[in-house]
């Protein structure tokens, strides 16, 4: 797993160390896989911050977990697994109403069994597959090596279709999300829309459970997003610091992961995590000096 | 405590179906609330302050004035949740929060969860109960003289406020208007000699207005109950009123409607015209009355709600 | 019965019985206050405390209890702002998960290869291998989390159902959110022993809410949440024990599942909108 005890170590330089790391064609791959994935992430998890359909997000990308074990089991390959399941979950959760929002106890104990007895189905599929023990952490937690140029295709052409669908959908969806009873009265679709994009969502959970493993998916969505609308609260802006960060963090997370023996996914949540609270430690400081500013101006009035 | 009236207690009165006594001389009670030049702090912001305000045994008072004046503040101080930043307030002869089960409280409505899956007797006897420590036993009732005596205390509130019929459904599935009768039956299931009622007409449909302030002025004349509630409007309750406080920025002042409600009060609380015009059926309309300072950012410290 | 003569299925039996109260009762509460989030969110430091302890060279048990418990009194500390806001509970503990995903990395090339499972079994359990020292410890903490449960149980229905009225009449509102929220923490330790952290969540949710589908007494729902819990628990471990290809976790899972499908299909009433969605 430690490439670095075969390569020269970190230079500082960050132009010979970047292509020093693509000098390995899976690097290559995992870097595009990782962009691609990223862009995808950001994006549709900066709809599922606005839309507070947090719960809805993390139960979709759990699902990827047993789509992948049961893919293996049947002998099929991992892909399959994880958009059938994701794009499955989707649309059971749109069947569940108001299910997004955490909602009332009883609706987040339903939503809470759902997930823990996906898991365990998983967990059934990994265990009746015996000799699969070992790659459950690289499922569950993420591995960026031996991403093969077909699916780096596969992925940008879903990330392409996703986000294309999502551009033809994007403003009534804002709208939407922000009102959704001014929306229904306008005359947007607001249910179809809610569907579509939960498909979506599940498309993207599919795709960066492959390269942040299923339980880290969660992170990738909600972090950079959550990020970004603490730093603006202007939507095109937000949404391109979204990706901005999200590329960002996926870069450095696979350049550290590349140069130290410890998982991408610990990385990718750590720097996001960092960013998140970093973001939150601006605002809450521009805001107190906001306060500040116009208290004083009020004394002097 | 000693000096109130065992006979037109709420309880009694219900136990033994014993008609309310004519107005007639009673013996003096201790004022339910007494506040002398109190005052009142949320965080850096002084909400109102020399506030003189009796409350007498059995008085039905309302407290009005616009949002975010300090209404449900003035009951959360009485509660002894928010204690007062001067002067002395007294409850039941006692200071804030030393009275207890004698203070029955109706706060600023929420509604229940839809899918709450609790009945609301449930609700009603936590009113009675909900402060001890572990779970109720399970003894028949037959076996347990407390038991029975809970079960019929309960029995007896959801009836004089007119609920049995829904009281054994989840509380989560009764109306509006179902749900805050089983909630003043909650405040009233210990027998209090003083409501306090925070907006408890609020959320409510016209109708469901006039039978809960008939429910909450019968109460008062009927058990001698002292009742001080906060209200949006008067009109509702105007009937059954003994006094109302009208609380601006800053001061308050007290008397019977007929006295606060007029031009020349309330102008001059206000510091700026404001007038009051009775409709041809004696409701009370006041035009240009000013809301509070637009002090946004400090309405959250109030719990939401005024 | 000849699983009686195993000592593992022994073990397993006491100290999952004991687990299973103890999640039943506290699950019935998590799912009144809606707080299933927050368990879903502990199952995460769970997994966190336990290979932190293991990387360090601690008892996996001590990582979990002070993980979990630690992670509850920071919410509590937090308030409710911390219950309105879940996407920063959502980011915290998806960090916390970064950092398990670390610990594991970090004990698994430290120590020797043998330890290649141990991420697998905190993540789903392995209640077939605990030792009877373990079993009679998980089954007296179980003990203490359930007396203390039924001891704060009447005021702090009062406090989830109504807390503003709760509040004018002095129960310690506050107080009470905390302590529950510690001992859902303890709650989630001990059921991660059991069907392992990932899965917890189902333990705590699945029985609470088939209960209060089934009555609306509360007091009745508690005692029902926990008898659901271990039969369920009994039932799972059995099927896990005469069928060998099932993990027993997954047939813990399976009956709790199961079970709550049932008690949603069988209230199937005006209000079983959450029924039509499940069939």
């Amino acid at each position: 797993m430690n490439w670095a005890e075969t390569s020269a170590g970190w230079s500082w330089n960050p132009l010979t160390d970047l292509q020093q790391i693509w000098a390995f064609p899976f690097m290559v791959n995992a870097f595009r896989a990782g962009t691609v994935v990223a862009v995808l992430a950001a994006v549709m998890g900066w709809f599922m911050v606005l839309r507070r359909q947090s719960f809805a997000g993390h139960t979709l990308s759990v699902v990827s977990f047993p789509g992948a074990a049961c893919a293996t089991l049947l002998g099929i390959s991992a892909g399959f697994g994880y958009f059938a399941f994701c794009i499955g979950g989707a649309l059971v959760i749109a069947a569940i109403p108001r299910v997004g929002q955490g909602g009332s106890g009883q609706e987040s104990a339903l939503t809470g069994t759902v997930q823990a007895f996906l898991l365990a189905c998983g967990f059934l599929f990994v265990a009746l597959y015996k000799g699969f023990l070992g790659g459950v952490n690289s499922l569950l937690f993420g591995s960026f090596l031996g991403i093969t140029t077909t699916q780096v295709t596969v992925l940008t052409i879903v990330a392409a279709v996703a986000l294309g669908v999502l551009a033809v959908i994007g403003r009534p969806l804002l709208f939407a999300s922000v009102d959704e009873n001014v929306a229904f009265g306008r005359g947007v679709p607001v249910r179809a829309l809610s569907v579509t994009f939960l498909v979506l969502l599940g498309a993207a959970t599919a795709e960066a459970s492959q390269i942040t493993g299923t339980l880290l998916v969660f992170a990738l969505l909600v972090m950079p997003a959550a990020a970004a609308q603490q730093l603006t609260a202007r939507p095109a802006a937000s949404l391109a610091l979204s990706v901005l960060i999200a590329v960002a963090v996926t870069w450095t997370g696979l350049i550290a992961a590349y140069y130290s023996p410890y998982p991408i996914g610990f990385y990718v949540t750590t720097f996001a995590f960092a960013v998140y609270v970093l973001a939150r430690a601006a605002r809450t400081l521009s805001t107190a000096v906001g306060r500040h500013r116009v208290v004083g101006g009020g004394a002097v009035a | 405590m000693s000096t109130v009236n065992p006979a037109t207690r709420l309880g009694d009165l219900v136990r033994h179906r014993v008609p309310a006594q004519p107005a007639g001389p009673q013996p003096p009670r201790s004022p339910a609330v007494s506040l002398r030049g109190a005052g009142v702090r949320v965080g850096s912001r002084t909400l109102w302050s020399g506030v003189d305000l009796e409350v007498g045994a059995g008085e039905f008072v309302a407290v009005l004035g616009p949002n975010g004046v300090g209404k449900s503040t003035l009951i959360k101080m009485l509660l002894g949740i928010l204690p007062p930043a001067a002067g002395e307030v007294r409850v039941l002869g006692e200071a804030p929060g030393r009275a207890g089960h004698r203070v029955g409280y109706l706060p600023q409505r929420r509604n229940f969860d839809a899918s709450l899956r609790i009945r609301g007797t449930d609700i009603v006897r936590l009113g009675l109960d909900g402060d001890r420590w572990g779970v109720p036993l399970p003894v028949p009732a037959r076996f347990s003289a407390r038991r029975r005596e809970a079960r019929d205390r309960i029995a007896e509130v959801v009836e004089l406020v007119g609920a049995s019929a829904y009281a054994h459904r989840p509380i989560g599935e009764c109306s509006g208007g179902e749900q805050q009768r089983l909630l003043i039956a909650q405040a009233l299931v210990r027998d209090p000699e003083l409501l306090l009622l925070d907006e408890p007409l609020d959320s409510l449909d016209l109708s469901h207005q006039g039978a809960v302030a008939a429910l909450i002025g019968r109460i008062c004349r009927e058990a001698g109950v002292s009742v001080v509630m906060v209200a949006h409007d008067v009109n509702p309750i105007l009937a059954w009123l003994d006094r109302v406080v009208y609380i601006a920025e800053g001061g308050a002042v007290a008397g019977s409607p007929q006295d606060v409600i007029t031009t020349q009060t309330l102008s001059r609380l206000y510091g700026v015209p404001v007038e009051v015009l009775r409709t041809s059926d004696g409701r009370l309309v006041v035009v240009g009355q000013p809301e509070a300072p637009a002090l946004h950012t400090d309405r959250h410290v109030e719990g939401g709600g005024t | 019965m000849s699983a009686f003569t195993h000592p593992y299925f022994v073990h397993a039996l006491l100290a999952g019985t004991a687990i299973a109260l103890a999640a039943g009762l506290v699950g019935y509460f998590l799912v009144l206050r809606a707080q299933v989030f927050t368990g879903d969110a502990l199952s995460h430091v769970a997994f966190t405390g336990a290979l932190a302890a293991l990387a360090l060279g601690y008892d996996l048990r001590l990582g979990l209890f002070a993980a979990t418990v630690l992670f509850a009194v920071v919410l509590g500390a937090l308030g409710r702002r911390s219950r309105a806001d879940d996407v920063a509970i959502g980011s915290l503990f998806s960090w916390i998960l970064g950092l398990g995903v670390f610990f594991l990395t970090l004990y698994t090339t430290s120590r020797n290869a043998a330890n290649g499972t141990a991420g697998v079994n905190v993540l789903f359990g392995s209640i077939f291998g605990l030792s009877s020292g373990q079993a009679e410890l998980a089954a007296v903490v179980a003990g203490v989390i359930c007396l203390t449960v039924l001891a704060v149980a009447r005021p702090l229905l009062f406090a989830s159902v109504d807390e503003a009225v709760a509040t004018a009449r002095r129960v310690p509102v506050r107080l009470l959110g905390l302590a529950f929220l510690i001992l859902v923490g303890a709650c989630a330790a001990e059921a991660t022993q059991a069907v392992g952290s990932l899965l917890l969540l189902g333990l705590l949710a699945a029985p609470a809410g088939a209960a209060q589908r089934l009555t609306d007494r509360p007091y009745h729902a508690l005692a029902l949440s926990a008898g659901l819990a271990v039969a369920e628990m009994w039932a799972g471990l059995a099927l896990s024990y005469y069928v060998p290809q099932l993990p027993p976790s997954f047939a813990i899972m399976a009956v709790a599942t199961a079970v709550y499908a049932a008690a949603l299909v069988a209230t199937r009433g005006p209000h079983a909108r959450l029924g039509l969605a499940e069939a």
